[in-house]
């Protein structure tokens, strides 16, 4: 991709997201639910209601919200959430990251598994093994991550608990965090109780995520792997003696990873979404479970915050994908 | 020393997906040191899978049911995996016939020629750069330096060739096998690349073995021809002798086919059926393989 290319989609991506923020508006107005209704008490007069409605600009025509509302988000200042009375901003602030590290774990967790069983099968290749491993892996795609979720909560969590349950990190553990990030600041910062606890946490809602993008990974990878080897630069490499091992990965692996890595990139940001409802199972304080809670308190302008900080998400990682496509295929590359 | 290089005895093999029709019938011939020996056939000829047999990959769908193939004395069908492995890319090594798909398009260029330089020779990283360089300057391409930091896609495909058969003659091999290696190169490509293959066979004191279906290219290159068809060799002998006086009436017809540069306007000439009735009922077969 060139600085072109990439100036290019950065446009569209700002394009997009004003489309996000036009749709998300538009379709929490017609959806029914009143956020008021959900605030007061059961004595509140009539004068209070519409006292209430005119404080948070609930009584303005719609374009007239949109228009106020847009403007303070390219202020940077997304509202104030109705049902927290806190800035939407900050709340988000501090549950992305709980997302963001989850999410990332099962990405890792996804495309390594998904690499190393897709490489195992291709150096098991006419063997009893491969037959084998498509089937299980066959059964593997066919199992969505909330499945997986309720699953692991039985298996590891209450016939065999090893991992807790719930939440993100032990509340007795008492650790002072300075960043939103505890995974990472517990590992720079060397505490490896309060990183192991966090680990120990992640565990089930990372495979309840990642197992099903592993499962994806297995499939394309092999498949394209399997095109591979049969090349003729792979049969020259391996006249020349190199190892089976060297041959899939050294040979093979770079020119067969783009469709997985395409594929990754939309599986991304699908599990992206499957995190509201993986956070919700095991309650675990992200963005996503955060989610629900303002959908059913009608927080309008947290749901419209939470929505575009997904939308952001979804077209960063989108042209990261493109960027590293790029990188890996010295055809597609800019060189200089 | 008398010993050939290379004799094929009796080879005999079949094909498991095609019923156990048989791809080499009786196949036998021998190569001396230093001679470049064409096989030349149709598709389905059995010169592919000779050459496949030389270089140990015969695909599994391939039964060898007879027969030996000697190189230096030892039976390569009866080596064990690891001696084979050994011999292969090092005293026999092959020349592909696509340039377009032999060469890893995510690796540079030095490291795809220097990859047999470091696995069988055990080359540093420098040593593999100097031999490289000298190699690229062996086959002709000017800025080497530049080309060894190259991609494939970055090449033509000229170019490309010139970077196998570099790679080829790397680790001065006893036997080239070259299959097919101009059929994807222009007309004019192609002569280059057939005198750079003789000058760097007759160089290297290696012998060749040039599998094609073009009897103009084993005229130009060739000290001895095998004719091959259905599996059996149908003609061997030196490539003056039977490109003048063919003693098989399929190698005539076969002369006769191709075209004429000397009388452009007299149109090509298939073998005739008749031919193809003899050369069955000599094999033995039923059916014209296609």
């Amino acid at each position: 991709m060139t600085a072109s290319d990439l100036l290019n989609r950065l446009f569209m991506a700002v394009l997009t997201l004003l489309g996000v923020a036009v749709i998300v508006f538009c379709l929490l107005r017609i959806v029914p639910g009143d956020p008021i209704a959900m605030m007061i008490s059961p004595s509140a007069t009539p004068a209070d209601i519409a006292a209430l409605r005119a404080h948070y600009g609930l009584d303005l025509g719609l374009p007239q919200q949109f228009g106020i509302w847009f403007m303070d988000v390219l202020k940077g200042n997304f509202g104030t959430s109705i049902s927290q009375r806190r800035d939407v901003m900050e709340l988000i602030g501090e549950r992305l990251p709980a997302t963001l590290e989850l999410a990332f774990a099962a990405l890792v967790f996804g495309v390594v598994a998904g690499g190393v069983i897709a490489t195992l099968g291709t150096l098991a290749r006419r063997t009893a093994l491969d037959p084998a491993l498509d089937f299980i892996n066959g059964l593997f795609l066919a199992v969505p991550d909330f499945v997986w979720a309720l699953a692991l909560v039985l298996l590891l969590g209450v016939f065999w608990p090893v991992f807790p349950l719930s939440g993100r990190i032990d509340p007795t553990l008492s650790t002072y965090f300075h960043t939103d990030f505890y995974l990472i600041e517990s590992l720079v910062t060397l505490n490896f109780s309060a990183f192991g606890d966090l680990i120990a946490h992640m565990v089930m809602p990372m495979l309840a995520l990642g197992l099903p993008l592993a499962a994806i990974v297995v499939r394309t990878l092999k498949e394209a792997l399997a095109e591979a080897m049969v090349q003729d630069y792979v049969l020259l490499a391996r006249l020349k003696g190199m190892s089976p091992l060297r041959l899939v990965l050294q040979e093979a692996l770079r020119n067969a990873v783009g469709p997985t890595l395409t594929l990754t990139g939309v599986q991304f940001t699908f599990m992206i979404g499957g995190t509201v409802i993986v956070e919700r199972i095991f309650s675990y304080p992200g963005l996503g479970n955060m989610a629900i809670d303002a959908v059913i308190n009608r927080d309008l302008p947290l749901i419209q915050g939470i929505v575009l900080t997904f939308g952001a998400i979804f077209i960063l990682v989108n042209i990261l994908v493109d960027l590293i496509a790029g990188w890996l295929n010295p055809r597609g590359a800019v060189h200089g | 020393m008398t010993q050939p290089l290379v004799a094929i005895e009796g080879l005999s093999a079949i094909s498991t997906r095609d019923g156990g029709a048989p791809v080499l019938r009786d196949v036998s011939l021998t190569l001396e040191k230093g001679e470049v020996r064409g096989l030349v056939g149709e598709s389905g000829a059995g010169k592919s899978t000779i050459a496949k047999a030389l270089l140990g990959i015969l695909p599994s769908t391939v039964k060898v049911t007879g027969g030996f193939i000697r190189f230096e004395g030892r039976d390569l069908l009866a080596m064990p995996r690891r001696e084979l492995s050994d011999i292969m890319g090092r005293d026999i090594t092959l020349i592909p016939q696509d340039p377009q798909t032999a060469l890893n398009p995510a690796r540079r260029i030095e490291a795809q020629l220097t990859d047999g330089l470091r696995l069988k020779l055990g080359m540093s990283k420098a040593q593999a750069h100097e031999r490289a360089l000298q190699l690229l300057d062996e086959v002709q391409i000017r800025n080497p330096e530049r080309v060894l930091n190259a991609y494939p896609h970055e090449l033509s495909g000229g170019m490309r060739q010139r970077i196998l058969i570099a790679s080829a003659f790397a680790l001065n091999p006893k036997l080239v096998v070259a299959d097919e290696p101009t059929t994807a190169l222009d007309v004019t490509v192609q002569k280059e690349i057939l005198r750079l293959i003789r000058r760097m066979q007759e160089a290297h004191g290696t012998a060749v073995i040039f599998v094609t279906h073009d009897l103009g290219v084993v005229a130009k290159i060739c000290d001895r021809v095998t004719l091959l068809y259905a599996g059996k060799v149908i003609e061997d002998g030196a490539t003056a002798d039977m490109l003048t006086a063919p003693k098989h009436i399929y190698t005539s017809a076969l002369i006769a086919a191709g075209p004429r540069y000397d009388r452009p306007n007299a149109g090509l000439e298939p073998v005739p059926e008749a031919v193809f009735r003899q050369l069955r009922a000599e094999i033995g077969i039923a059916e014209r393989r296609v």
